[in-house]
């Protein structure tokens, strides 16, 4: 029943917010990738991604933005929130990981400094930008383009999975092809050997951090012009949770493995709205995440950390 | 791949001078505690927070104390030494006699009579929040220090465990649209409320734990979220949003052998010390049993696994087993603790467990030392009484920023705690000099 009436529609809204996850999970996955560790601030790179975006929108839209001026300012907004987010991952790096490096620290410690990071940044970007949600003024009027199937297929929809598409294509060729990509695969099969042939760990962690932060800031803030068209301190901590979800369905520490693992919870999550009702998706998601743990807990394209790159 | 990816450092070599860049790290930390001490902003005016903090003198006042900090840590560098032997042979001894038995338990039995003396002195308001705040946190705290501190787990959703046992509670004393079996009595809700915690946590934790750790925090950090959202719209079975209300858990009663007597809430206002008497009373026994355990089989198992997971396993111990066994134990005092609280407060919703209390505690924790009992009362009663006496100077949501801060400032420069358990201590500062894992996060069967 549910699988016919809205669900091409549902199937469209779906992989769009798929996107999205797969653009967070990358984040995750190439920071696991060189250092073994869930960043669990990267919700709030996210977060603070979408506040970025949003104040530049707010201070350089002025009426409705047409034609060459809507690209423009979308390409703004997705810079603005890139770079926010980049921002913060290199703070986060330095401040939260990089100490506890030095010292050669127990994992647990990352993990405790990264849950105290993300709960620092949530409050403070409460305190500083008011509780309340900030309406993003949009850069094009979303409207539905065609349809498909019976399913609306809206402006959003589009720019989300154009501009996601462009970005993970082009992660993808910096990983495989350039010198700094070298140095992230490198560094991610073998820190050690890596810092022995001359690569300067410490500046490929950096980089790797600002790589996962531009993407997460943009998905910041392509969510808060899908999500209502507004952001809130507090929007990362849920798809925070279903983008790492997406990770290791797809096999954390494999690029490829999160837009997959992204799409693909996407998907499922429209099934769940559409089958059994927004309030449970959720739940939908974290039983999916429990489940993948249990049957497959190396993923789809399987992991690919360290030893076994 | 000869060159190095990345550059030489720029500018003039003075400036990357240890204290130079110690320097700008104290100033930093200045102007970040002025940010979060400072004014707020507001969605109408989002940069009033920053421009009102630095309009303000507290903003100097913080800066300048980083700077002091930049002189005191600069002295220490080129004095502590010195001054650190001089300390030490003045503070050994104490140390020494206070790990001595005829010292330690007769200390200890200071402790209690104090707790049990002391809290009738003060007035209503501390005792409310004695009983509402300090207590059942220091209860959960020693709870969570199973999990993080003995077994080297880290547990997100702690709070879960809590809404767990409240909810529990107020299902068998037939407070909620879902009707049980019989009613019982709250006391009796105790051993059923410990039992679906720890059903819930061997269920979360069974498939979970055979992964990674660090699995295991996200899985709980969602748990967290899900037991919250579960209660919110299962309007049938839990009441949804509205919580546990108009109906309340009654507050606890004993009815045994011609002896009747109510805990009172509404009997005689303002009297909190019976409430006071039975929770210390719980965490009394939850202490001892945990002192007990530690020293048993399983906690050596749990030092085992900490320390070299795959040692432990060519021993003959099931990690597996054992790390379920601390979470589940870890949830099951949560479960106690939501039982207690249920019952004091009544009323409850889905909101009063945040994911935001499960980092709470972990703080707690986290500051007292992790694995150390005392450390983890000692870190609970702190930090859930200075906010309450600062309260007029922090705005309560702020208090997470603290909160977080703490939790980076203790593993940068303390991981072991304020009150740390030395084995634990040892073992950190062995993970770091390459010996053994100090956690259970490595997957079983696979070496750190």
């Amino acid at each position: 029943m549910c699988l016919t009436q809205h669900f091409s529609t549902f199937f469209v809204q779906g992989l769009a917010n798929g996107f999205l996850y797969a653009l967070i999970a990358l984040g995750y996955t190439l920071v696991y990738g060189v250092l073994q560790l869930i960043n669990f601030a990267h919700s709030e790179v996210f977060m603070l991604g979408g506040f970025g975006g949003m104040f530049l929108l707010n201070h350089i839209v002025h009426g409705q933005p047409h034609g060459v001026m809507s690209v423009l300012i979308l390409i703004a907004g997705l810079i603005g929130g890139g770079l926010a987010g980049a921002l913060t991952a290199f703070v986060l790096e330095r401040v939260a990981y990089r100490p506890l490096r030095r010292r050669h620290a127990p994992k647990l410690a990352y993990l405790i400094s990264a849950i105290g990071a993300s709960f620092f940044l949530l409050t403070m970007a409460g305190k500083e930008f008011g509780r309340n949600s900030w309406a993003i003024k949009r850069p094009y009027a979303n409207g539905n383009v065609f349809s498909i199937f019976g399913a609306q297929v809206q402006t959003d929809y589009l720019v989300i999975a154009g501009a996601s598409l462009a970005m993970m294509v082009l992660l993808d060729r910096v990983v495989a092809k350039t010198r700094l990509g070298q140095g992230i695969r490198a560094v991610a099969q073998d820190p050690d050997t890596a810092g022995l042939m001359g690569v300067n760990i410490d500046r490929v962690i950096a980089v790797t951090f600002i790589l996962g932060g531009l993407l997460g800031g943009a998905a910041g803030f392509l969510f808060g012009l899908q999500n209502g068209g507004s952001v809130s301190y507090t929007m990362g901590t849920v798809p925070g949770i279903k983008a790492f979800t997406a990770a290791v369905l797809g096999g954390i520490g494999n690029v490829r493995g999160a837009v997959l693992g992204g799409l693909l919870l996407g998907v499922v999550e429209s099934l769940s709205i559409s089958c059994i009702n927004t309030n449970w998706t959720d739940v939908i998601s974290f039983i999916v995440l429990v489940l993948v743990l249990l049957v497959l807990p190396t993923g789809l394209l399987g992991e690919r950390v360290g030893r076994s790159a | 791949m000869s060159v190095a990816i990345g550059g030489r450092r720029r500018g003039p070599a003075w400036l990357s001078t240890p204290p130079a860049r110690r320097l700008a790290t104290c100033l930093a930390v200045g102007v970040v505690m002025a940010l979060v001490t400072g004014k707020s902003g507001s969605n109408d005016a989002p940069t009033s927070g920053i421009t009102g903090t630095f309009e303000s003198a507290s903003a100097y006042y913080w800066i300048a104390a980083g700077a002091v900090l930049w002189v005191v840590i600069t002295a220490w560098q080129s004095r502590g030494a010195v001054v650190k032997s001089t300390y030490r042979s003045v503070t050994a001894k104490p140390r020494e006699v206070f790990a001595q038995r005829r010292v330690k338990y007769p200390a200890y039995a200071g402790f209690l009579v104090a707790a049990v003396v002391l809290p009738n002195f003060v007035n209503g308001f501390w005792q409310e929040i004695l009983v509402g705040q300090i207590a059942p946190y220091v209860l959960l705290a020693i709870g969570l220090n199973v999990v993080v501190g003995f077994a080297g787990l880290l547990d997100l959703g702690y709070i879960a465990f809590y809404a767990v046992g409240a909810y529990s509670a107020a299902y068998w004393t037939n407070q909620l649209p879902a009707h049980p079996p019989f009613t019982l009595n709250v006391f009796w809700t105790f051993p059923l409320a410990v039992l679906a915690a720890m059903l819930a946590g061997v269920i979360l934790g069974a498939p979970t734990l055979r992964l990674r750790g660090d699995y295991l925090a996200i899985v709980t950090l969602g748990f967290g979220e899900i037991i919250q959202l579960v209660a919110d719209n299962s309007g049938s079975i839990t009441n949804g949003s509205q919580g546990v209300a108009p109906n309340s858990v009654p507050d606890f009663s004993i009815h045994v052998a011609g002896i009747h007597y109510t805990w009172p809430l509404e009997a005689v206002p303002g009297d909190h010390m019976p409430w006071y008497y039975l929770i210390l009373g719980i965490i009394v026994v939850v202490i001892v049993l945990f002192h007990l355990l530690e020293n048993s089989r399983v906690g050596r198992a749990w030092v085992a696994i900490r320390e070299d997971e795959v040692a432990a396993e060519a021993c003959g111990i099931n990690p597996l087993k054992y790390k379920v066994m601390a979470f589940a134990i870890g949830a099951s005092t949560s479960g106690l603790a939501g039982v207690f609280f249920a019952s004091k407060n009544g009323v409850f919703t889905p909101g009063d467990f945040p994911f935001q209390q499960s980092v709470v505690v972990l703080v707690l924790v986290i500051f007292g030392g992790m694995g150390s009992i005392p450390g983890a009362v000692a870190g609970a009663a702190i930090l859930q009484y200075l906010p309450q006496l600062l309260r007029s100077h922090i705005q309560q949501p702020d208090l997470f920023a603290y909160y977080g801060a703490i939790l980076i400032a203790m593993m940068i420069f303390r991981p072991q705690g304020v009150i740390p358990s030395r084995r634990r201590a040892r073992e950190i500062a062995q993970a770091e000099a390459g010996i053994g894992s100090a956690d259970a996060l490595a997957p079983p069967g696979e070496a750190p």
